[in-house]
């Protein structure tokens, strides 16, 4: 067993000041992935973008190969977030979209910008307003980004949502072959995932301590 | 070698492909564009009649009143800058990668005054024929808005981000950048009342310059900052 690539230690995440979950502490190996499961507004969101290093945690620290995010320095390179929302802009096209995500995640791209269209399906909407796509077809242009990207981990919020049936089974293979290629990829879903080996981490099981918040102040 | 090269290449990458975007958005956006400028227009029309027509009366009031007028233009198009990237989660994106902040929000800044600032600048001296201003006052007109428009830009973005999280952000983002707003206002009239008057103005443009350094300096660092806070939000 080599060490974890992602270790979580200890974290507590508050919202408004009020802890959402507390001494959550776990180790995430490649090659692996892990579905985080919990009520609406137990802190699913906030743990992603925690661990994506957008937010910091109340307590505790996350650990990037050995090191805490903000001093690993390899580490913006290495993670693809996708988040619930979709930056994808009406007035610009799939193609053009794409481009700008891919530049902002610096991928070196596996295959052409085209061809990850094509494989999401946008092939013919390639250059037309996203504006005039539907919601999973915007959510498809975040999507291609999973093709360009080379970025071991991959966290993903509802990447699910308003996606049809294939596109669900597309992006399920998807995730596995990232899995077996040595990724880890880190996801929220309502939905029964098809996946195999797919750890659970249920927020349920570390319920919210005020008191490691009060702690934390006093200090 | 190579990793070398592509790390010193690509935060220019970056700022030019967001600049690129940006101006292409607005381009084909190009109502929102007008909304400043049209504000800036009907204002300085309605002026002759609602005071004075005389040329006197206006020739005096031109200096300041171009000014106020290209401010408050300024100022209304503001709160739309970060907004529209809020919502669908691209400040996300911007924070997520590893290039320094600075350029992107510089990138958002510049374009934002080549699509505001300079319009309101290059459209003023025709706004001032309109008001009757002197003669002296068209090129210290141009040249005081141009830096002047500029130091909004760059004050007003650190506002907007700092109030896009906010419901009611656009009355706070006002109160936030007003005071900042000030001393370019007044040196930006006096410097077209005195060319009007004969006087040079190297000294209020050296100032403005000054000012502007300054912002250039502190404002691109100080919109990220506020990003950060607001996406953690």
């Amino acid at each position: 067993m080599s060490d974890p690539i992602l270790a979580l230690q200890q974290l507590t995440c508050e919202r408004d000041q009020r802890p959402l979950f507390s001494h959550l502490s776990w180790q995430c190996n490649t090659g692996s992935v892990l579905q985080i499961v919990g009520a609406n507004g137990a802190g699913k969101t906030t743990l992603l973008r925690t661990l994506a290093g957008l937010m910091r945690p109340a307590v505790g620290q996350v650990l990037w190969r050995d090191q805490p995010l903000e001093a690993s320095a390899s580490f913006a390179r290495e993670r693809l977030f996708m988040g619930h929302q979709t930056p994808v802009k009406g007035l610009l096209t799939p193609l053009e979209n794409l481009d700008w995500l891919a530049r902002l995640q610096h991928c070196q791209p596996q295959v052409s910008l085209a061809q990850a269209l094509e494989q999401v399906g946008l092939g013919p909407y390639m250059d037309v307003a996203c504006s005039q796509l539907s919601a999973g077809q915007r959510r498809r242009v975040l999507l291609a980004q999973l093709h360009l990207s080379a970025a071991p981990l991959w966290i993903l919020d509802e990447p699910f949502t308003a996606i049809d049936r294939p596109g669900v089974a597309a992006l399920e293979a998807l995730i596995e072959r990232h899995r077996q290629a040595g990724g880890l990829i880190i996801l929220t879903s309502h939905q029964a995932v098809q996946l195999d080996e797919t750890l659970l981490l249920d927020l349920a099981d570390f319920p919210a301590d005020a008191e490691a918040l009060l702690y934390e102040g006093e200090l | 070698m190579k990793g070398n090269s592509e790390s010193n290449e690509r935060p220019f990458a970056v700022f030019t492909s967001l600049f690129r975007r940006e101006i292409t958005l607005i381009w084909r956006h190009r109502s929102d564009m007008a909304n400043p400028l049209v504000f800036f227009l009907i204002a300085i029309t309605l002026l002759p009649l609602g005071v004075d027509p005389s040329r006197q009366m206006l020739a005096q009031l031109a200096p300041g009143m171009i000014w106020i007028m290209a401010l408050l233009a300024t100022l209304l198009s503001l709160d739309g800058l970060f907004r529209s990237d809020y919502e669908d989660g691209s400040i996300d994106q911007y924070l997520l990668t590893s290039q320094p902040l600075y350029l992107t929000a510089l990138a958002k800044i510049c374009a934002h005054w080549l699509s505001t600032g300079l319009p309101l600048a290059l459209v003023a001296p025709l706004l001032g024929a309109m008001l009757a201003l002197p003669e002296g006052g068209y090129l210290a007109l141009l040249l005081t808005l141009l830096p002047g428009t500029a130091i909004m830009s760059l004050i007003g973005a650190t506002g907007a981000a700092l109030t896009v999280c906010l419901r009611a952000g656009g009355l706070i983002l006002s109160l936030l950048v007003m005071p900042l707003y000030l001393p370019v206002l007044i040196l930006g009239a006096n410097a077209v009342t005195a060319a009007v008057g004969g006087f040079p103005i190297d000294t209020h443009l050296a100032l403005l310059g000054a000012y502007l350094a300054l912002m250039l300096i502190i404002m691109p660092f100080a919109t990220a900052g506020a990003l950060r806070i607001s996406a953690s939000a």
